[in-house]
């Protein structure tokens, strides 16, 4: 699947990018004491790979991601995508929070249309706002205010606000932690096959071990907080996966392992 | 079984009911509006039936009036059903029909043909109506004097307290020069300025526009910079994901954002203009409905001044309608707002 997802990156020059993650550490500062969150991580993704962080909720997995967004700068190490370094934002690198955070005040359509404004193309490019709603599957709500759509149908919006830009690497905070497990489900096989489709590497933060096993094609397993990596697995099996999958199984029981949570399983 | 019993009970109950709830449902659809009707033309017949105390020329066109209404809220609630929306408004509001003849016809017998209140100070409604018909010229000029000092006012006032609000809730630096002069001058009511406003600045005008941009302005800027304060961070974050530059920042994200906030405060700032509008008026101006006030008082016109207050309410409640019509076009987004 990597193979496929990498020839897919070379056909498309805008799919994914590679993300080289070099010694950071960062630390916050909370009255005047320095609280590290991340010591000496260093994680290199190749283009169009699916990655998920693991690890317990606290630990700075999302620091990390806020970092690589480039929302914040690192107190030590570099981040790199494709080889120029990661300094400030940029829609290349679209971040979907656990909150859809939609704007109230703007329709479906125009929070969809966000980016492409923000960067002043939206003009010339209004068709790219209706062809991400139609991949979520929400065209039909288009005029809907955030106030009236369901917390997956939220979801789904913040998903497209993020595709319409064509990222190169889709950053994904806990997307579908406050779904409903139905919803969720659908969601993951939802965000496989965009991911299959357009070839973006993404980076999926998550506490949930069998999540990231059905989804991503490499897991980064995470220590307490200051994080720092603790195992780094492949997951070598072909999509759609399958949740009784004995491999898969296996797999989780050892991350559970290494969290420290195999006396429960 | 029981199902049997209840449909026996229901089919040998219903020739009985059948007149009873046709003249119920009548009753409640039009009854109000035939009591309406009749409070109506007992107001109407109190002021033909009695001679006045006192000398006012409307009396009798006052009552023809009263006549009429009372026809209308007859025939328009009767046939509401042939009038469309309009007839469906009437039917709504006839209970305040009734409850507003009733007042009129106490007012009527209580001032103009028994005196119970004393005469200058209480006024009967001809009196007011002849104002409305005598004075109008005069009274008009007061409105529009009014209006024009009022806008100009709290535009400049709305205008100016938005841009601060939003500076000082953007703008650290702003922030920082801004925030103690507010705080110093702010609270201050804004009529305490108008004896030196009255020397300082060229013409009573202006001086007055002053008064009432500032009596809006503090409003309108704490509101707003408290409302782009409040913008969660999360909002910012989102947009610079997605490219946005700080101007973006501030027109499409901070500003929105913060309108629900600008509004109370556009709503507090109308609500202290119209105090400093009508003192300055009183004291300064000499146009104006609080000037008509002041006048009228000068010479005992007691009638005159009823009138002014009832158009002063008019306007007042449309500015406050106008905003909240504003408002709720801007804020469709917001799910339940107070309706007005």
């Amino acid at each position: 699947m990597v193979a496929a997802a990498l020839a897919e990156a070379i056909t498309h020059p805008a799919a994914g990018a590679a993300l080289d993650i070099e010694q950071v550490s960062h630390a916050f500062d909370i009255d005047g004491a320095e609280l590290p969150v991340l010591s000496d991580v260093s994680i290199s993704v190749e283009p169009g790979e699916f990655v998920a962080l693991l690890g317990p909720s606290g630990c700075g997995k999302s620091t990390l991601l806020r970092l690589v967004a480039g929302l914040d700068r690192p107190k030590a190490g570099t981040l790199r995508e494709d080889e120029r370094r990661i300094r400030s934002p940029h829609p290349s690198r679209v971040v979907v929070f656990q909150d859809p955070t939609l704007f109230p005040w703007r329709s479906v359509w125009d929070n969809v249309a966000l980016g492409l404004e923000a960067q002043g193309i939206l003009k010339s490019q209004r068709h790219r706002v209706d062809d991400a709603l139609d991949l979520v599957g929400l065209a039909a709500f288009r005029n809907a205010y955030p106030h009236q759509l369901s917390g997956g149908m939220a979801q789904r919006v913040a998903l497209a606000r993020a595709l319409v830009n064509d990222p190169r690497i889709l950053i994904l905070d806990e997307p579908l932690g406050k779904l409903d497990s139905l919803t969720r489900i659908t969601m993951q096989s939802e965000i496989v096959a965009l991911w299959q489709r357009k070839g973006f590497t993404t980076l999926l933060v998550t506490h949930d071990a069998e999540e990231a096993l059905v989804l991503a094609n490499r897991v980064f397993v995470f220590s307490e907080r200051p994080a720092r990596v603790k195992a780094d697995i492949r997951v070598d099996r072909p999509y759609p996966r399958h949740r009784g999958d004995p491999y898969l199984a296996d797999l989780r029981r050892q991350i559970l392992g290494l969290l420290g949570l195999d006396a429960t399983w | 079984m029981s199902t049997y019993s209840l449909s026996d009970g229901l089919a040998s109950g219903a020739p009985r009911l059948t007149r009873a709830p046709l003249l119920a449902g009548w009753l409640k659809e039009s009854g109000a509006g035939v009591a309406a009707s009749a409070i109506w033309i007992a107001f109407g017949l109190s002021c033909l039936w009695w001679e006045d105390v006192g000398d006012w020329s409307r009396t009798r066109s006052l009552g023809i009036a009263a006549f009429i209404i009372a026809a209308v809220a007859l025939f328009g609630t009767v046939g509401a059903d042939y009038l469309g929306s309009a007839g469906r408004g009437l039917r709504q509001r006839a209970p305040w029909l009734v409850a507003l003849g009733a007042f009129l016809t106490l007012w009527e017998v209580a001032t103009a043909k028994f005196a119970w209140l004393p005469l200058p100070f209480f006024p009967p409604p001809q009196a007011i109506i002849e104002v409305y018909t005598d004075d109008l010229p005069k009274l008009l000029d007061s409105v529009f004097a009014s209006v024009r000092l009022q806008l100009g006012g709290y535009l400049i006032g709305a205008a100016v307290g938005f841009l601060t609000g939003v500076s000082i809730g953007w703008s650290r630096a702003v922030g920082y020069w801004v925030h103690p002069v507010l705080r110093f001058i702010g609270p201050l009511p804004a009529t305490a300025w108008l004896p030196i406003a009255f020397f300082t600045f060229p013409s009573s005008w202006s001086a007055s526009t002053f008064l009432i941009a500032l009596a809006t302005g503090f409003p309108v800027t704490v509101l707003t910079w408290s409302g782009v304060a409040s913008v969660s961070n999360a909002y910012y974050d989102v947009a610079r994901t997605l490219g946005a530059k700080s101007s973006f920042l501030v027109l499409k994200v901070a500003i929105p954002a913060a309108l629900p906030h600008v509004f109370v405060g556009l709503f507090m700032g109308l609500g202290s203009s119209f105090a400093v509008l009508v003192v300055a008026e009183m004291i300064g101006v000499k146009a104006g409905l609080g000037w008509y006030l002041q006048w009228a008082q000068g010479w005992a016109a007691y009638a005159n001044m009823y009138a002014a207050l009832i158009v002063m309410s008019l306007l007042c409640s449309g500015a406050i309608t106008l905003l909240f019509a504003i408002r709720d076009r801007l804020l469709v987004w917001q799910k339940g707002t107070v309706k007005w």
